[in-house]
């Protein structure tokens, strides 16, 4: 079994309305000095066998057609 | 004709939607979402709701379910959809449409009676509309801001496929204030607004939303 962790962001010029509702909470709670908040989603997934090329590959697929929408995120896939 | 509503898990608005359909004169069919089956329908209503929960993204899980299958093999072939709401969202997830749907840009929940001008009244789903009639539906949303890269944002104004646009205050951050869109045919129409929950005067803002039923009836556009 191998581990890969799949870090899904909205692309930058993309409003994130729940970043800014945290970044807005942050100061009411005594926390200074935040200047900005992006909210993003962590996918780990479990696999079968070794993480070979075709394997992360295929992830990147999955990240591309499921786990992230490519008209407004980015996505990173990393081995764990 | 027979027009297609589909239930997903979660939809909200087909009983409203099969209501405006039936209405409009048209006869209203149950589709399920776990069907590979369009029941032989002339045209499809997406409706509005919070399918699969909004699992993972509003629209992302239900646009790879059996019927969307279906729904997307006829809508490239020409038979006319509307997704509404969800189903607007649900259109953009599976690509028939471009752009997004993200969270209202000030975070909450918004039902009004809305104010819209119909920019294109020459698609499937608007040709009962007169070019630049104003009309007023009912907006429910709390993911309706509609965003889309600038160039995407030009060729929908060039091509007039800005469908319907918000008049007032933009409700829910949408860019260009676009409540609506067509894919490049006219047959396939996303809208934020519920046209559905305006088709009779005993409750709602009025009858403006029945035009989007009669239109596709009439089964002429451009």
């Amino acid at each position: 079994m191998a581990r890969v962790v799949v870090d899904v962001m909205l692309k930058p010029e993309i409003l994130d309305p729940q970043g800014k509702a945290v970044h807005g909470a942050l100061p009411r709670l005594g926390f200074t000095g935040v200047t900005e908040v992006r909210q993003g989603k962590r996918f780990e997934l479990e696999v079968e066998g070794d993480l070979t090329e075709e394997r992360l590959a295929e992830v990147r697929q999955m990240a591309e057609t499921l786990l992230s929408n490519p008209v407004i995120e980015d996505f990173t896939v990393t081995p764990a | 004709m027979r027009i297609g509503v589909v239930t997903f898990p979660g939809s909200l608005d087909d009983v409203d939607a099969a209501r405006a359909v039936r209405l409009a004169g048209g006869e209203a069919v149950a589709l399920w979402h776990g069907d590979h089956d369009l029941r032989g329908v002339d045209a499809v209503v997406l409706p509005g709701g919070f399918s699969y929960g909004d699992y993972l993204r509003c629209g992302a899980i239900s646009r790879f379910s059996p019927v969307m299958t279906e729904v997307v093999a006829a809508a490239e072939s020409g038979m006319p959809v509307l997704g509404i709401c969800n189903g607007f969202q649900i259109l953009c997830e599976s690509h028939l449409l471009p752009g997004a749907l993200i969270r209202n840009d000030h975070r909450k929940f918004v039902c009004v009676d809305q104010r819209l001008r119909i920019e294109n009244a020459s698609t499937a789903w608007t040709s009962s509309y007169e070019q630049g009639e104003e009309v007023t539906i009912v907006l429910k949303n709390g993911e309706g801001s509609f965003v889309a890269d600038t160039e995407t944002l030009d060729r929908l104004e060039g091509e007039g496929r800005v469908v319907a646009r918000y008049l007032g205050e933009d409700p829910n951050g949408s860019l260009r204030a676009i409540a609506g869109i067509s894919n490049a045919r006219g047959n396939v129409v996303g809208l934020m607004p519920h046209p559905e929950h305006a088709v009779e005067d005993l409750c709602g803002p009025g009858t403006d939303g029945l035009g989007f039923f009669t239109s596709v009836l009439q089964g002429v556009f451009v």
